[in-house]
C-alpha cells in the first residue's frame, strides 16, 4: 500500500506521535469507570472474608444478619449450591512429567466447607446501602476450626503438611518439565565450568488504581443478564462465568467493561465476585453493585510472580553456554487462577534460552498450593522471572570466570543471521537484533564514562554501580495450536469487526480491551491511515460483549500483535469490496481497479487512469444503492475478520541501570536508567515509550521496594499501601528510552508488543547495578526487593549476600 | 464507618463540654489518623467534636522569646507561615515533609501532637526545642506530654490547644522515610537554643524521645564529628518488616549527622 502524508494536515498515521484521544475524558474525570455507573433500584454488596488462612467452617450464621436493616440477601455456599452454581474455572491444564494431569480442585464462588486463604469469600450480603451490608455481615456468626497453615511452599511441600485440598496430596499441583534432560545432562559433564544460582522472584500485589468492581442486573421479562465488570477481556468473562459458573447461554449474557484503570494482567481473570452479583441480581431482582476496597484488593487480586528457582549453567573454556538447568518452584496461591498453571511453565520456562545460543536446556517446574492468594500474571507473567533469572545468572557467570559482563553476552548472542532460530525449549524466534540494542543502550547510557561517574560518587560517599540486561520475551499471545498442544483451553487469536458508514465514517469494534494502553488512538492511527481517512473518522469500539463479535482481550502484549493483524485481515477485505463496488460504478473490470491513499485519502482508481471513486462515494453507494450490482454482490459494507498468529513475536532489547547507594543507610537510588527495546514496528512513539516508562516503574519497583509478606499463621503484613512500598516519582528517573526495530516477519504490520518490555527487562538490570555497586564489599548477591534494610544489613555483613548464590 | 453524631463548636469551652459530657466522644481536627481508623471500623466513637470551627485555634503568634502555634495550624501552614519560617526554619522545613500535598493541606500540628503516633514528625521537634503543650486547663512541658505509643499526659476531654516553642539559635532535621508508609522510620530533630541542646528522635522507638547522650556531646562541641561517635542502643527500639531495631539504632546516628548538618 503506498501512503503518502496528506499536504497541509498533521501527520496522524502510522508512526505518529497522536496525542492520545482518550485522554481528554480521562483528564477530566470524565471517564465512567464501573463504580461510576449506578443504576435505578440499585443495591450494595458486601462480601464476608475469612480472616484465617486455612480453617474448616463449622457453621455459617445468617439470621441475625438477614434481619438487619436494608438487607436484602444474605448468601453463602448453601445458597450457591443449591441454585446449582460452578466452581471458578482454570483455563489451562498443565500435564506433567509421566503424562500425570494437573491437579484441579474447585475453587467454588462462595467458601464451601473450608477456607483457604485470609480473604477467602465466605458470604455475601446485599443491602440497600454499603453501609448496611457490612453493618450486616459483620452480624453473620461463622464458627471456623482453624487448621495448619501453608504460608509458603516450604511448608506447603514439608513432610506431613496438612493437605489444603483433598485433590492434592502434598499440595503439589503438577510436576512439569520441558527440554532434553540427557542432552543438558552431557553438555555439564563436558563443561569447563558451572556455575549456580539460586533466587525467590518476589510476590507481587498488582494494584491497579482502579480497584476492582463488578455490577449485575437481570431483566425478568426478557431473561437476561449484564455484568459490567473492571475486565481486561469481557467475553472471556462471559464464556467462563455464563459457560461454567452460572450456566447461563451467551445470548442471554452481556459483559461489558467499561473504562477500566489498570489491569496489569490482574483484571484478567474471572473471579468470584463477578458471578455473585450477577448470580444475586437474578435472587433479588435488583440490581447488585460491588466496590472492591483497597485494603480488600490487597486480599482478592490475584498476585503476581513468587517463583523459587535453582539453576545451574555450564561453560565452555570461552565462556559459551553449553546448557542450563533450571529448577524451579512456583506459588499457585490457594485456587488456580485463570492463568496460573500457564505462568511458570509455557510464559517462563519456554524462554530459557533468552537471547542466547545455549544449546541444552531442561526445565522443571513443581506449582504447589499455599494457603495464600491466587497467584496468576502480573505484567509480564512469567517472562520476568525467567528474565530475571537468566541475566542474574550471566553475571554470575562473568564474575566466576572473569570474562567482562557485557563481553560473555556477546559471545552468546543469537546473531540476525542465525534467524529464525529454533530454541531448545520449544519455541521459534522469527527475528531480533541484540547487539544492536545492547550497543545503542550501552551507548546513550554512557557507559564508557562510568568510571569515572563512580569515582565521582565515591568522592561525596555514595557507592555507585552499573548493571545490564539483555532480555528477549515472547508476546502477542498466542498461536492457537502450538498454545493447544500445550494445555490451553481456548485459542488466543482476536477479532476485528470494521463498519465503513454510509459517508465515510468507520467503527472499528475489537476483541482487545483498552484499560491504558490508548487503543482509542492507536487503533484510530492504523486504520485511518490504512484506509486513508481522518484519524477523527475513526472510532474504537471495545468492551461490550453486546457490540463486539467476539475477542480475547488484552494481556500478553498482544493487542496490536494480534488484534491489529485483525483489523488489517478486515481492512483487506474492506478493499476487496469495495473495488468490486468501484469497478461496476467506474465500469471497469475489478482487476483493473486500484485501492490507494494519497493527498485527497483513499481512493478506488480505474489503473491508469484518473478515473477515482472515494472511500465515501464507496461506502454510500454500498449502503443506499440505486444503481448496485445487488445480483452479485450484498450491500454494506462491514466485514469481520479473525486472526491467529502464526507464532509469538519477540521483543528484545538492553536495558541499563545505574545506582546509587547511601552505605549509611543502605537506600538505593537510580540515578539513570536507559533501554533500548526493539519491539518490532511503532505506531505511535509516544505511546510506546509512556507504556515503557511504565514498565520500567514498575520493575524498579519489584527490584528495590514492593515485597509482599506472610507471617507464619498466612496473615498478610504486606496487605495495605502502609506496609507495601509501591514505586513514586521521586524514586524512578528520567528514563531514556529508545527504540530500534526489527520486524516481526510473521504478522501482517511487523509488530511486537511494547506493554511488558519495561517490567521483564528492568529488575535484573537494577539488581545488577546494586550488586555491582557493593562488588567491592564481596557482595555477589542482593534478593529482591533489595530495600534499605537488607543493603544495610549486607553492608554490615549480616547477612543476605551469600545466602541466595552458591558458587 | 459506624453512623457518629458530629459537632462543630465555635468555642474550646463548648468544643471542652461536648468531649467531657460525652466520654465516647472525639475530638477531629484534620482527620488524618482518625477518618482511616473509622472507615477501617478500627474506631466507635458516638459523636466527633470537629475543631476547625475554632478561630483561636489558628493562631501564629510570637510571645516573648517563644513562637506559638494554634493547634489547627495546618502542616502546610506550618511550612509556609512567614513567621514560622523566620523564627524556625528547621520546623517550618520539618512539616514541608510530613505525608503529601492532601495530608499537609488537612492534617494539623495539634492533631499529630495529641495523637503521638511513634513515626510523627513533631514530637521529636517538640523535645528537641523543649516545646510547652498548651492545652484548655494547662501547660505541659513536652518532656512529661509524650508518655508512649499513642499516649500522652492528656486527660480524658483535655484538647491541646497550641504548641509553644522556644525560638532556638539553630535547628536542624532529618528522617528516612519508610519505604511504603513514607512516614518517618527515624528522624532526628536537633536544637540549640535558651534551654541549651536538645536532640529529639521519632520512628525509632516506641515514643519520641531525648537523645541525652548526643545533646552531652553536642553541647560540648556543635559538630557533625560530635555525634557521629554517639550509637544509639538498639534496646527497646522498633523492628518490623521495614526496619530491625539495629537498623533503626544505626539510623539514630546517620539521621543526627545530617540534622546537625542541615541545621549548620
Amino acid at each position: 500500500m503506498n501512503v503518502t502524508k496528506p499536504v497541509g494536515a498533521a501527520f496522524e498515521g502510522i508512526g505518529a506521535s497522536v496525542r492520545r484521544k482518550e485522554d481528554l475524558r480521562f483528564l477530566r474525570g470524565r471517564g465512567r469507570y464501573t463504580d461510576d455507573l449506578s443504576r435505578p433500584e440499585q443495591l450494595q454488596a458486601w462480601i464476608l472474608r475469612s480472616p484465617h488462612a486455612h480453617a474448616r467452617i463449622l457453621s455459617i450464621d445468617t439470621a441475625a444478619a438477614a434481619a438487619m436493616p436494608g438487607v436484602q440477601a444474605v448468601l453463602t455456599a448453601k445458597e450457591a449450591e443449591a441454585d446449582g452454581l460452578g466452581g471458578v474455572p482454570c483455563g489451562w491444564q498443565v500435564t506433567g512429567k509421566g503424562g500425570q494431569v494437573m491437579a484441579e480442585p474447585m475453587h467454588p464462588v462462595l467458601a464451601s466447607g473450608k477456607v483457604r486463604h485470609v480473604g477467602d469469600p465466605v458470604a455475601m450480603v446485599v443491602a440497600e446501602t454499603k453501609a448496611q451490608a457490612r453493618d450486616a455481615a459483620e452480624a453473620i456468626l461463622v464458627e471456623y476450626a482453624p487448621l495448619p497453615a501453608l504460608p509458603d511452599m516450604a511448608a506447603a511441600l514439608a513432610p506431613r503438611a496438612v493437605a489444603l485440598h483433598d485433590e492434592a496430596p502434598g499440595n503439589l499441583c503438577f510436576d512439569w518439565e520441558i527440554g532434553d534432560k540427557a542432552a543438558t545432562d552431557a553438555a555439564f559433564a563436558g563443561a569447563h565450568k558451572v556455575v549456580r544460582f539460586e533466587t525467590t522472584n518476589n510476590r507481587l500485589v498488582p494494584n491497579a488504581m482502579e480497584p476492582r468492581a463488578a455490577l449485575g442486573e437481570y431483566d425478568p421479562n426478557a431473561d437476561e443478564y449484564t455484568l459490567t465488570t473492571t475486565s481486561q477481556n469481557p467475553h472471556v468473562i462471559r464464556l467462563l462465568m455464563g459457560g461454567f459458573v452460572l450456566k447461563v447461554p451467551e445470548a442471554k449474557l452481556r459483559v461489558v467493561a467499561p473504562d477500566v484503570g489498570g489491569g496489569f494482567g490482574s483484571k484478567i481473570y474471572h473471579y468470584a465476585e463477578e458471578a455473585l452479583v450477577t448470580w444475586a441480581a437474578r435472587r433479588v431482582g435488583r440490581p447488585v453493585k460491588w466496590t472492591c476496597e483497597r485494603s480488600e484488593s490487597f486480599l482478592s487480586d490475584a498476585h503476581g510472580r513468587d517463583h523459587v528457582t535453582r539453576a545451574e549453567l555450564a561453560l565452555d573454556a570461552e565462556g559459551r553456554f553449553l546448557g542450563l538447568r533450571v529448577e524451579t518452584l512456583a506459588n499457585m496461591g490457594a485456587y488456580l487462577s485463570t492463568f496460573a498453571p500457564a505462568i511458570p511453565t509455557y510464559l517462563s520456562a519456554t524462554l530459557l534460552a533468552g537471547c542466547y545460543t545455549t544449546p541444552a536446556i531442561h526445565g522443571q517446574v513443581k506449582a504447589v498450593f499455599t494457603s495464600t492468594v491466587p497467584v496468576d500474571a502480573y505484567r509480564g507473567a512469567g517472562r520476568p522471572e525467567t528474565t530475571y533469572l537468566l541475566e542474574r545468572l550471566v553475571d554470575v557467570a562473568a564474575r566466576e570466570t572473569g570474562i567482562d559482563r557485557i563481553e560473555i553476552r556477546r559471545r552468546n548472542f543469537i546473531h540476525p543471521d542465525q534467524f529464525p532460530y529454533q530454541t531448545p525449549v520449544a519455541l521459534q524466534y522469527d527475528s531480533g537484533d541484540y547487539e544492536t540494542t545492547l550497543r545503542l543502550a550501552l551507548e546513550a547510557a554512557d557507559h564508557a564514562g562510568f568510571e569515572q561517574r563512580r569515582a565521582e560518587a565515591k568522592a561525596r560517599g555514595k557507592l555507585r554501580g552499573i548493571g545490564i540486561s539483555t532480555y528477549l520475551e515472547a508476546c502477542g499471545i498466542a498461536p492457537s495450536k502450538l498454545v493447544g498442544q500445550l494445555g490451553a483451553r481456548a485459542g488466543l487469536y482476536e477479532v476485528a469487526n470494521i463498519r465503513v458508514h454510509p459517508t465515510g465514517s468507520i467503527s472499528v469494534f475489537t476483541g482487545t480491551h483498552s484499560h491504558g494502553q490508548g487503543h482509542e488512538t492507536t487503533f484510530a492511527q492504523l486504520v485511518a491511515e490504512q484506509l486513508g481517512v481522518p484519524l477523527g473518522s475513526v472510532e474504537i469500539v471495545h468492551g461490550d460483549t453486546g457490540k463486539i463479535p467476539f475477542g480475547m482481550g488484552t494481556y500478553g502484549s498482544r493487542s496490536l500483535a494480534v488484534g491489529g493483524a485483525a483489523m488489517v485481515k478486515a481492512m483487506d477485505k474492506i478493499i476487496a469490496k469495495g473495488r468490486r463496488i468501484a469497478a461496476h460504478l467506474l465500469e471497469a473490470s475489478v482487476e483493473d481497479i486500484e485501492f490507494g491513499v494519497d493527498e485527497a485519502g483513499g481512493r478506488f482508481r480505474v489503473a491508469g487512469t484518473d478515473r477515482t471513486k472515494s472511500l465515501a462515494e464507496i461506502s454510500m453507494a454500498a449502503y443506499v444503492p440505486h444503481d448496485y450490482p445487488i445480483e452479485e454482490l450484498e450491500p454494506g459494507l462491514e466485514e469481520t475478520a479473525f486472526y491467529d498468529p502464526k507464532n509469538f513475536t519477540y521483543p528484545g532489547g538492553c536495558h541499563v541501570c545505574e545506582v546509587e547507594i547511601d552505605p549509611e543507610t543502605g537506600e538505593t537510588q537510580v540515578v539513570n536508567f536507559t533501554a533500548c527495546d526493539d519491539v518490532g514496528r511503532v505506531i505511535n512513539p509516544m505511546i510506546v515509550e509512556g507504556q515503557i516508562q511504565g514498565g520500567l516503574a514498575q520493575g524498579i519497583g519489584q527490584a528495590l521496594l514492593e515485597g509482599t509478606v506472610y507471617d507464619s499463621e498466612g496473615q498478610l503484613l504486606t496487605a495495605s499501601l502502609n506496609d507495601y512500598a509501591m514505586p513514586r516519582a521521586t524514586q524512578v528517573p528520567s528514563f531514556g528510552v529508545s527504540t530500534a526495530v526489527t520486524l516481526c516477519t510473521h504478522n501482517p504490520l511487523g509488530v511486537k508488543g511494547c506493554g511488558e518490555v519495561g517490567a521483564i527487562g528492568s529488575p535484573p538490570a537494577v539488581i545488577n547495578a546494586v550488586v555491582d555497586a557493593l562488588r567491592e564489599l564481596g557482595v555477589t548477591h542482593v534478593e529482591m526487593p533489595a530495600t534499605p534494610l537488607k543493603i544495610w544489613s549486607i553492608i554490615q555483613g549480616k547477612g543476605g549476600a551469600l545466602s541466595a548464590a552458591t558458587a | 464507618m459506624y453512623d457518629f453524631a458530629y459537632h462543630k463548636p465555635s468555642s474550646i469551652a463548648d468544643a471542652v463540654k461536648l468531649l467531657t459530657d460525652d466520654p465516647d466522644a472525639k475530638p477531629v481536627s484534620g482527620g488524618m489518623t482518625l477518618l482511616p481508623a473509622l472507615k477501617h471500623r478500627l474506631n466507635q466513637p458516638t459523636a466527633l467534636v470537629d475543631l476547625s470551627g475554632i478561630a483561636e485555634l489558628r493562631d501564629v503568634r510570637r510571645e516573648g522569646d517563644a513562637l506559638v502555634i494554634g493547634a489547627m495550624v495546618r502542616h502546610y501552614e506550618v511550612a509556609t507561615d512567614p513567621q514560622i519560617m523566620a523564627a524556625i526554619p528547621a520546623l517550618a522545613r520539618m512539616a514541608s515533609t510530613i505525608g503529601d500535598t492532601q495530608v499537609r493541606n488537612r492534617g494539623t500540628i495539634g492533631g499529630s501532637i495529641a495523637n503521638n503516633d511513634p513515626a510523627a514528625d513533631y514530637p521529636a521537634a517538640a523535645l528537641a526545642l523543649g516545646a510547652t503543650i498548651v492545652t484548655d486547663r494547662r501547660s505541659i512541658p513536652a518532656d512529661d506530654f509524650f508518655l508512649g505509643m499513642f499516649t500522652t499526659a492528656l486527660e480524658p476531654g483535655e484538647l491541646v490547644t497550641a504548641i509553644s516553642f522556644p525560638i532556638p539559635e539553630k535547628a536542624g532535621y532529618a528522617k528516612l522515610r519508610n519505604p511504603a508508609s513514607r512516614y518517618s522510620m527515624t528522624g532526628v530533630f536537633v536544637a540549640r537554643g535558651p534551654k541549651g541542646v536538645g536532640v529529639g528522635v521519632n520512628g525509632a522507638g516506641p515514643c519520641a524521645f531525648r537523645q541525652a547522650e548526643m545533646e552531652a556531646a553536642l553541647a560540648a562541641n556543635w559538630s557533625v564529628e560530635a555525634v557521629a561517635g554517639v550509637k544509639q542502643a538498639p534496646d527497646d527500639l522498633n523492628s518490623d518488616i521495614h526496619g530491625s531495631a539495629e537498623y533503626r539504632a544505626n539510623l539514630v546516628t546517620v539521621m543526627a549527622k545530617r540534622a546537625v548538618a542541615d541545621a549548620g
